[in-house]
């Protein structure tokens, strides 16, 4: 029961605050730039951006749901199973963020489902 | 980023594990920022969190430029990482249905990682970039 509440928190809370980060990170551009001063240049300005803040809010969330089921769940089965997150990833990358996912992208992400399934009944 | 983020999940686990079934603990508010407490003392904790620290950095510049959609599938070969750490680090077992399950997760980052790492830009602008190059 609380692993079933803490997956679902992990990858709806997890990618919905990824979505929030890529969103403020596409608002800041590209980073051409690797140099220690200019990468805090950038980091001052992502701390500046709304959905900068949403976004990290999020992931604490599912960071912490994370810790939670680790004290219960080996790290082997935990990790694969949030995977799940690549659905929601792509969905929410096509109508959040309107980026195209093509055919060939959804059947790589469909593999990774398949993948996620054998992990989950393989874990008896 | 394909190091960083396997090797501090591994941690956190091996922390989360030493505190033990958080879920059988915590019964009142009380317990909760006992429980919270020792999770914030805990060294292995905060090497696992340092770890995934440079491993989002890492995430966050590739994010600058590349779609998301296409960054979270390439950074899966992380979960193929995870398994063989966990099982030589920690000692975890994982049956052949987990290592076949991991496998095709694999497959499909395959699959996914051959495809354009960026769509919103005008396709006619990527290609002159890469003709100036």
């Amino acid at each position: 029961m609380f692993e079933v509440l803490f997956f679902a928190l992990i990858v709806v809370a997890g990618t919905a605050g990824e979505l929030c980060v890529s969103r403020a990170m596409k608002a800041i551009g590209e980073v051409h730039d690797f140099r220690p001063a200019s990468l805090i240049k950038v980091l001052l300005r992502a701390l500046r951006i709304k959905w900068m803040w949403i976004g990290v809010g999020l992931m604490t969330i599912g960071f912490f749901s994370l810790l939670a089921i680790l004290s219960f769940d080996n790290v082997s089965f935990v990790v694969p199973v949030t995977a799940l997150g690549y659905v929601a990833g792509a969905l929410g990358g096509r109508f959040f963020l309107g980026e195209q996912v093509n055919w060939r992208r959804w059947a790589g992400i469909l593999l990774v489902c398949a993948g996620v399934t054998l992990v989950v009944i393989g874990k008896g | 980023m394909i190091i960083a983020g396997p090797l501090g999940n591994l941690m956190l686990g091996k922390g989360m594990k030493s505190i033990g079934k958080i879920t059988t603990k915590i019964s009142s508010p009380g317990e909760l920022v006992d429980v919270l407490a020792r999770i914030l003392s805990s060294g292995t904790i905060w090497l696992g969190i340092a770890s995934l620290l440079t491993f989002f950095v890492a995430y966050m510049l590739v994010l600058s430029w590349a779609d998301y959609s296409y960054v979270q599938p390439a950074s899966a070969i992380a979960y193929g990482v995870v398994a063989l750490l966990a099982t030589l680090l920690l000692g975890e077992a994982v049956s052949p249905l987990r290592w076949a399950g991991i496998a095709v997760i694999c497959v499909g980052v395959f699959v996914v990682g051959h495809t354009n790492p960026r769509t919103t830009e005008n396709p006619r602008s990527c290609s002159k970039s890469s003709s100036l190059r």
